[in-house]
Formats: C-alpha cells, structure tokens, sequence
C-alpha cells in the first residue's frame, strides 16, 4: 500500500523522532510513505471563522497534491492532522469556502475534498489492521505499561475528525495491545494538556500537565505515549519533576518491530 | 445600530453560532479545563455576545485563556459551539490595526529562554494571536 505523507514543520525539526520512527516502521511493515513533493506549513491551528479563507489554502494545496498522485493523504502530527482533516471536511460542505479557495489557487483541477486523509494511526487501525501489526512484532513490549495520551485535536469535534469515540476512544490503547504491552486507561487522557498557551501562561500549562501526569501515574502507567510534538513539549517541560517519561507513539512502534536503532 | 451590536452581527456571521439554540444548562463551562482561569466563562460568552456585550468581552483575558480544546464544542448537547464565539471575538480584536496579542518580535525571546520550544508552537501563537 502507497500514501502520500505530509510531514509538517515541526517533524522536520524539534520532532525529528516522531518521523524518523514513523518511516522506518512502515517500511518495515510494507508501506509506502511518499512524502508530498512541495508542501507548506499547515499553520497548526484550525482557523474556525468562516471567512478565514487565506489560511486555509496551505492545506488544500496538499490535499490537492495527494489527489493528483491518486493517493490517500497520510499526517502524523496532531495538529497537521486537525488542520488538514478539518479543512478537507469544509471543502466538501461549504460551498463558499470550497468556491473561494478555487478561484484563489487556479488549481488545473478543481479540488472538493476527494483525498482520503488518514492519521497514521488510522493507518495501522483501518487500512493495514491491528492484527496484521501483531505479526510483525518482532520485540513483544511485554509487560510494559503504557498511558495513551489523546489530548484535543485528534478527538474534536468529532463530527468532522471522526477518529474514534471522544469520551471513550480505544485505538491508541488498542495500538499498545497490538505491540504487546498493556494499556493503562486514566481519566485525563483526553483533557487538553494546555500547550497553546505554554508560551506566555505556563502557569496554566503546568497546572493541566501535572493533573494529566498523576492521573496516569495513579492508574499504574510506567510511561505516556502521545502523536502531538506540543504535547510531547508541554508534558516534559511544564511537568513536576516526579513526571512519567513520555514520548512518541511511533518509538515504541519502532522498538516492537525491532528497527529502533539503540 | 450601535457599535456593540454590529460587533454582534459579524461575530454571529463569522462564527456561524447561534446563541438563541443555547438552554443555559451550563455544560461547556464544567467542561472547560480554562474555566478557573477566565473572567468571563464559556457559557458567559454566549449570554453576553446574544445580549450584545461585545465590547466587556474584547477587553477580557479570557480571550487569550480559552485552551481550543473544543470541549465546549464537543459537548454541548444543543450543539451552540461556544469555541467558535471565543474565536470570534479574538479576532474581532486582533483584526483591529495594532491590536496584536502577540507580536512575531516576541518570538525570539521565548526561544533564547527555552530552545526546546517545537516549531508548533511559535506557529499556533501566530495564528491565534497576531493578524
């Protein structure tokens, strides 16, 4: 199976890890991980007024590049993911949107939202099965036990992400089964951890980081796996020093599959 | 028509919301992981903004305490989507000349404090708080 893949800003910098392991995993799982030829930032957050034209047009410029390779369009980053996602939906339901966006971009094809977008994990989830991940598990995480950390952007609104349930979501735990450690379900693991305004207000930050922590801790987790590179900064930078060590899902993917490089 | 109540009318138009569906039961606010950070909470921003107090709510924090989590959103069982109004409003004020929350000047000073700062976020700060 080939997808187009679209990075984001942040995976080529700061969230090196994220991408690295996330390419070597689907090569070692037999998928194809194109990445689009020109892309550009998001802009990582979802502009929800309706006449926000111009900062939408980055995301429809790589949806639209992903339909002309014929290809699904693979994210990883949640805040990638949300911006893409949501902007696709938009196309295909506003019609001012989708009209206006045309006339900017003089596309040679119009675009209306036909590119599929899948989060990597939707990936594992619907078009490779968790199952079939189960095979290639090479280093069972026995024994381990793992805290998903959802946060915000994968979940809601739900209407347009269409992810899984977002009170009571079960793919990521359902990936840590799959990789053969045990999840720990917590209370916390879908609350916003308070990162968009870890720049000027960390004291806030911090407040929701630590509830998020003890709330993993107190459920018995050993660690907190997350998709979003400004989770993954706010719970180890605004954390109270006695955190859980967190990092990205796509680390223990790589370490099960036996191609994380130690 | 008074300026708080054209303030209303784009608000309601670029939002999409409309706050006359809300039955008050006060569910966006519990669900507010900001709420004891803002003066004015979610389900205030939907009273005030139908009864056209549009110029108490620019002048409010609140604006840059709101996390976009979407909780609100997400469970507001008449589907009013106070985020959205939040949103809104912000942009009312930021769209004015010279009225940036943030400036892209601030950025460095940020990042001389904390060079493991993730590209993400100087982004999202620009595009929520800076026209």
């Amino acid at each position: 199976m080939k997808f187009s893949y679209y990075p984001g800003c942040t995976l080529k910098n700061k969230a090196r890890d994220l991408d690295e392991y996330a390419r070597k995993s689907f090569e070692a799982l037999g998928l194809q991980l194109d990445e689009l030829d020109e892309w550009q930032c998001c802009g990582a957050v979802y502009p929800q007024a309706s006449d926000e034209i111009a900062t939408r047009l980055s995301a429809v410029r790589a949806l639209a590049a992903a339909r002309d390779r014929g290809d699904a369009l693979v994210t990883l980053c949640s805040a990638c993911h949300h911006v893409i996602k949501r902007t696709n939906e938009d196309l295909k339901a506003d019609e001012n949107f989708r009209t206006k966006a045309n006339n900017y971009l003089q596309l040679d094809e119009p675009y209306s939202g036909e590119t599929e977008v899948l989060h990597y994990l939707e990936v594992l989830r619907d078009k490779l099965g968790f199952d079939e991940l189960k095979k290639h598990v090479v280093k069972p995480l026995k024994g381990r036990k793992i805290a998903a950390y959802y946060g915000c952007l994968l979940l809601r609104p739900s209407r347009q992400m269409a992810f899984d349930d977002p009170e009571n979501p079960t793919i990521i735990e359902d990936f840590i089964k799959a990789i053969g450690a045990t999840p720990v379900v917590y209370p916390y693991r879908n609350e916003c951890c308070g990162g968009y305004v870890a720049l000027e207000n960390r004291a806030e930050a911090r407040n929701q980081v630590a509830k998020i922590h003890a709330s993993a801790a107190g459920k018995g987790a050993e660690m907190i796996i997350t998709a979003c590179p400004l989770c993954m900064y706010n719970l180890k930078q605004n954390a109270p020093e006695d955190r859980l060590p967190t990092v990205y899902f796509t680390e223990l993917l790589a370490e099960a599959l036996g191609v994380k490089e130690d | 028509m008074d300026q708080n109540m054209e303030l209303r009318q784009t608000i309601l138009e670029i939002s999409g919301v409309n706050p006359r569906k809300c039955m008050k039961c006060g569910k966006c606010s519990g669900a507010c992981p900001a709420y004891d950070e803002m003066e004015y909470h979610p389900h205030q921003f939907v009273a005030m903004v139908e009864k056209g107090r549009i110029e108490e709510l620019m002048k409010s924090k609140s604006l840059y305490r709101c996390l976009t989590c979407f909780a609100c959103l997400e469970r507001c069982p008449r589907n009013v989507e106070p985020a959205k109004l939040i949103e809104a409003v912000r942009l009312m004020v930021i769209r004015q000349q010279g009225m940036n929350h943030m400036k892209s000047d601030d950025l460095p000073a940020f990042v001389n404090e904390d060079d493991s700062i993730p590209q993400q976020a100087l982004v999202s700060a620009m595009r929520k708080y800076s026209k």
